[in-house]
């Protein structure tokens, strides 16, 4: 019982190798398409590398990179198979390298969905790693003076800046940590000596942020320190002011940013799976029909073209007796002698079989 | 004595007319390009517009409506080249060509003079940022007033953008008041000492927005009280650099612009040569087709000039052509007006018209 079969008359075939030699092209344009969206989502990641405490997310664009790279040099050797395939004398030597081909092909198209799936299911190990990483830049902000994090601070102040966002979870986490270098207070100052006694860890805690925390669209002069005093500036309530600072947390900010980047490329990733599936299934087509025309003299005849000679289950079959007489011959060459002993024993039941038959 | 003349066989004709068509067509693309960059400064000087006091919109127009008029004429052009290959169809363009070369002539000049616009802009530029950068300070604490509550949020992000400060520099914010009187405590000391202290009664201090931070300093920014060195721990005000942003945001704004200037004035330098050099094949096309019309055989060989005559015959030709125009209405070489003449040459030479007799 083949599968899907359809008819194709001399002009359909020709039409056939027409139309798939047109879409092969725009599918190869498709598939530098996507590398270039592989691409330019690595650069994305790359640029905020220093928020960032893990790289299990780079799996994405990576994958990406090299189905586009496959999907260009799969449809390039489909627009050559179909340019022959018209050419009854030139197409069958292309019969052997066509089922291995097929086999590779639908292996990496089948990857552009699992990359697709992949850039859904790794956003709770992105939030986590942009969790630590922020915490860290947080910690490491005042440590202008280190050699290794003394960039942090231009850092954090650049992305609170570009993605209008404070802290990691929202504007208080500045509260928690000491954010102004030991080289700027005066530790003979009452002040001083009071905040950093205050706590456990000596640490200089204060209810201030930094000025890269401020919002410009607000329409008082920022206020970046005495956060939480209300008597500290003139007609000011901490509960109910919205505009001095940015609301939304940095991690809140960035991960919507990738999730919405992903989104985007998920949808013309689906699409370019659409168009390589449609590809693979017509040169399928094709390359059935052309086999009955092989041999023939009469090129113009009618013949069927199927995806499938025999059912999903039987061929399915096939392939496990073809995958098992391969695993036996292995097992022979490996050791003869078993062979032997077996092939000894196979006539002697023979032998014992016929006298009773 | 012919400027430039170059002989051209048929074969040269026609492969002279194929280049052209395509060139043309490429000169479309080039007019496009054109429209596009003039349309591209147009929209850079509208996002900033609240920044300067009027804007100038007169090269982003020339530039604009130059592009459109380049994309016609060469349009034009293209089919006129397409069809000249043929000498049946060329006669129909015949009596336009010659127009069309001088309109085309006195366009590419326009051209040329948006370039040079280009570079010209920057005075009128200065000026207008210089005083509308000033307005725009005063007004930043004008949040409540219709009308101006975004200029402080346009300051700031420019400021923050840019990486400057103030109109020349930080200080031009001391002798500003930028704090709404809306946030000021009037009934605490400081406050009115502070507005006791000059003429106009304005809440000045020495200190400076949140946008005017450095994002490379070390520490953290210091806003206020900035000339007081003792009132910052390890902090010296004349010798801090890294604090706050050292550059004025007119001459980063003038930079920014310039830079776009130069770019599209080059750019457009450019398409000026190129228009240039079609416009002379068109001419050669034009001027060898006509030799080959004279000559009679359409497959002969045949020059083509840029002028027929050297440049000062060409001139006095026209020149006297102008004149003759304003003499139009003078009748002293009239031979039909029956003027008595006293000049004894004139005697014996009374002209007769004798009429052919059809026979």
């Amino acid at each position: 019982m083949t599968l899907l079969k359809i008819k194709f008359s001399f002009q359909r075939r020709v039409r056939l190798a027409q139309g798939l030699w047109l879409l092969s092209w725009v599918a190869m344009v498709s598939g530098a398409i996507t590398v270039a969206t592989g691409v330019f989502l690595k650069t994305e990641l790359v640029r905020r590398a220093e928020v960032m405490h893990s790289n299990d997310i780079h799996i994405v664009p990576n994958l990406l990179m090299l189905v586009g790279l496959a999907s260009v040099g799969i449809n390039i050797f489909a627009g050559k198979v179909c340019q022959d395939s018209l050419d009854a004398t030139r197409f069958p030597r292309w019969k052997n390298v066509l089922i291995p081909y097929f086999c590779i092909s639908l292996f990496f198209t089948f990857l552009l969905l699992v990359s697709v799936i992949l850039s859904y299911a790794l956003q709770p190990s992105l939030e986590e790693s942009l969790k630590l990483g922020l915490k860290n830049g947080i910690r490491f902000y005042k440590d202008t003076d280190t050699p290794g994090r003394c960039f942090q601070k231009e850092t954090i102040d650049h992305l609170q800046i570009e993605f209008h966002c404070c802290g990691n979870t929202n504007y208080k986490d500045w509260f928690e940590v000491q954010w102004i270098n030991n080289r700027y207070l005066d530790f003979t100052s009452k002040e001083v000596k009071d905040r950093v006694r205050s706590n456990v860890d000596g640490r200089y805690l204060l209810d201030g942020v930094p000025f890269s925390c401020c919002n410009p669209a607000s329409p008082r002069p920022c206020i970046q320190y005495q956060l939480l005093d209300n008597a500290a500036h003139y007609n000011y309530e901490h509960q109910s002011e919205e505009l001095n600072l940015y609301n939304r947390g940095c991690r809140q900010a960035l991960v919507n940013y990738y999730m919405s980047l992903m989104n985007t490329i998920g949808s013309a990733v689906l699409s370019v799976f659409l168009i390589q599936m449609t590809v693979l299934v017509s040169l399928r087509y094709l390359q059935t029909s052309m086999q009955a025309v092989e041999g023939q003299e009469n090129m113009e005849i009618e013949t069927e073209g199927y995806i499938l000679e025999k059912g999903v289950k039987e061929t399915f079959k096939e392939f496990q007796e073809k995958v098992k007489n391969f695993y036996k011959q292995v097992q022979g060459d490996v050791s003869p002698a078993d062979e032997e002993a077996a092939g000894d024993a196979a006539p002697a039941e023979e032998k014992e079989a016929t006298p009773t038959s | 004595m012919a400027v430039l003349k170059v002989t051209f066989t048929k074969t040269n004709r026609d492969k002279l007319a194929q280049v052209l068509w395509i060139l043309n067509w490429v000169s479309v693309i080039t007019g496009i390009i054109l429209f596009s960059l003039g349309l591209f400064l147009k929209v850079e000087i509208r996002k900033r517009r609240e920044l300067m006091s009027d804007e100038i919109h007169s090269v982003p127009n020339m530039l604009i409506a130059v592009g459109m008029v380049a994309c016609g004429i060469n349009f034009l052009g293209g089919k006129i080249c397409y069809e000249c290959v043929d000498t049946v169809k060329f006669l129909r363009w015949k009596l336009l060509l010659l127009p069309y070369i001088i309109c085309t002539f006195f366009f590419t000049f326009c051209i040329l003079v948006g370039a040079l616009m280009c570079y010209t802009m920057r005075n009128n530029l200065e000026q207008s940022l210089f005083l509308g950068l000033r307005d725009a300070m005063r007004y930043y604490k004008d949040t409540d007033t219709p009308g101006r509550c975004y200029i402080k949020r346009t300051i700031d992000l420019l400021q923050i953008q840019f990486q400057c400060c103030g109109n020349d520099g930080y200080r031009d914010w001391f002798y500003i008041q930028w704090v709404s009187p809306r946030y000021l405590d009037m009934s605490s000391n400081e406050v009115v000492d502070r507005l006791r202290s000059n003429v106009e009664g304005k809440y000045l201090m020495d200190g400076v927005p949140f946008s005017c931070c450095n994002l490379l300093s070390p520490r953290p920014c210091i806003q206020h009280q900035i000339t007081n060195s003792s009132a910052h721990y390890n902090y010296d005000s004349q010798t801090e650099e890294l604090n706050l942003n050292q550059k004025g945001c007119r001459q980063a704004l003038l930079e920014y612009y310039t830079q776009i200037m130069q770019s599209i004035g080059l750019i457009v330098l450019i398409i000026w040569l190129f228009e240039l050099s079609v416009l002379t094949g068109v001419r050669y096309l034009q001027t060898s087709m006509e030799n080959v019309l004279r000559l009679g055989d359409p497959d002969s060989e045949s020059d083509g000039w840029l002028l027929e005559n050297s440049i000062a015959e060409t001139a006095r030709y026209n020149f006297n052509i102008i004149k003759n125009l304003g003499k139009c209405y003078q009748v002293d070489d009239d031979p039909n007006i029956d003027v008595p003449s006293t000049s004894q040459q004139a005697q014996g030479n009374v002209p007769t018209q004798q009429i052919p007799v059809a026979s």
